[in-house]
């Protein structure tokens, strides 16, 4: 891995993070979100990237990334 | 008595649709959900926990019971848009209540950025349904946008203040094309059989309920109260006079 992919940074939900998952379903896996679960959706800068898509979706340096869920609400 | 309630093609037997947030525990929440009778419940979008410590609210829900997915907390039309968005894919629903907040104390909605989201989640296929303020102008603004129905607050989020103006609601209501909700500010069920009277299609309600002493006990009043107010609508009230109207027989009077 060169220096310059370890310093490599992305934002997700709000917070800047190392950049170290090569696709989204990797980061998925990466931060143990369990994707058999219903009420899940992702973003990546600011488009919504349908289940299907998230494990041929590339993470790049600087993307920012939403990972939400259904929660109660009124 | 067949009543059903119909916004963009889907049919409703009830006219409740009930908040799933603020609860004392998850059971009192599917409880009061289970007594309100309410096919539609509403869900907020968040950031996920990365603790994983977040609890799935679409996997608890009855799979008979419709999302109604908001976008609360939102600022700006863009913001709306994209919570929209994710609702969707989160939940696999094209509807979406849209909340447009133009001030954060007061959870008022900004009409501008309301009807922008309007009109932008129509062209995207969305059924969209907007909180908005009680106001005929603003109601007739996002029928003509788009909107399935139109969500006036009968007071401030979370109040409890019940209707500010019910005049306003029953002009709103006798104007609008399209189902208008009473959303917001419900205290009580004589609240949500109020805005029935005034000729509502349906009523929005989360903390009367979650925050009750008994929520599952207010759920049913809910439901009775939107049901009797329902009923009184379609009865037809008596006019108001300023003078008695005797309801016994006038003649044979004892001692006359």
């Amino acid at each position: 891995m060169t220096q310059a992919t370890l310093n490599a940074q992305f934002r997700l939900n709000g917070q800047d993070e190392p950049l170290t998952a090569a696709t989204l379903a990797a980061l998925l896996a990466e931060k143990a979100v369990d994707t058999g679960q219903k009420g899940i959706a992702v973003a990546l800068n600011g488009a919504v990237v349908p289940r299907a898509e998230w494990p041929t979706t590339q993470l790049h340096p600087g993307d920012s990334v939403e990972i939400v869920r259904a929660r109660q609400g009124g | 008595m067949s009543d059903p309630l119909i916004i963009a093609g889907r049919e409703f037997r009830s006219r409740l649709f009930l908040g799933t947030a603020g609860y004392p525990n998850r059971k009192i929440m599917l409880d009061s959900v289970a007594a309100s009778g309410s096919e539609m419940v509403t869900a907020s979008i968040r950031r996920i926990s990365l603790a994983g410590d977040d609890e799935s609210l679409a996997d608890l829900i009855p799979k008979d019971i419709h999302f109604l997915p908001n976008t609360a907390g939102c600022q700006t039309a863009k913001d709306a848009i994209l919570t929209a968005e994710l609702a969707r894919e989160a939940l696999g629903t094209n509807w979406v209540k849209i909340e447009v907040i133009g001030d954060r104390e007061l959870l008022y909605p900004d009409t501008d950025e309301l009807i922008k989201a309007t009109e932008a989640l129509v062209a995207k296929g969305f059924v969209v349904l907007p909180y908005c303020t009680e106001d005929p102008v603003v109601c007739r603004k996002l029928a003509d946008a788009g909107a399935a129905a139109v969500m006036p607050l009968g007071s401030l989020i979370g109040s409890g203040l019940g209707i500010s103006n019910p005049h306003l609601i029953e002009l709103v209501c006798a104007r609008s094309p399209v189902p208008v909700v009473l959303d917001a500010g419900i205290g009580t069920a004589s609240d949500a059989a109020l805005a029935m009277e005034l000729g509502c299609s349906a009523v929005l309600l989360n903390t009367a309920v979650s925050k009750a002493q008994d929520p599952v006990l207010m759920a049913k009043a809910m439901r009775a109260g939107v049901e009797g107010g329902r009923a009184a609508r379609l009865a037809g009230r008596i006019p108001k006079i300023a003078h008695a109207e005797p309801s016994s027989p006038q003649f044979g009077l004892v001692g006359t």
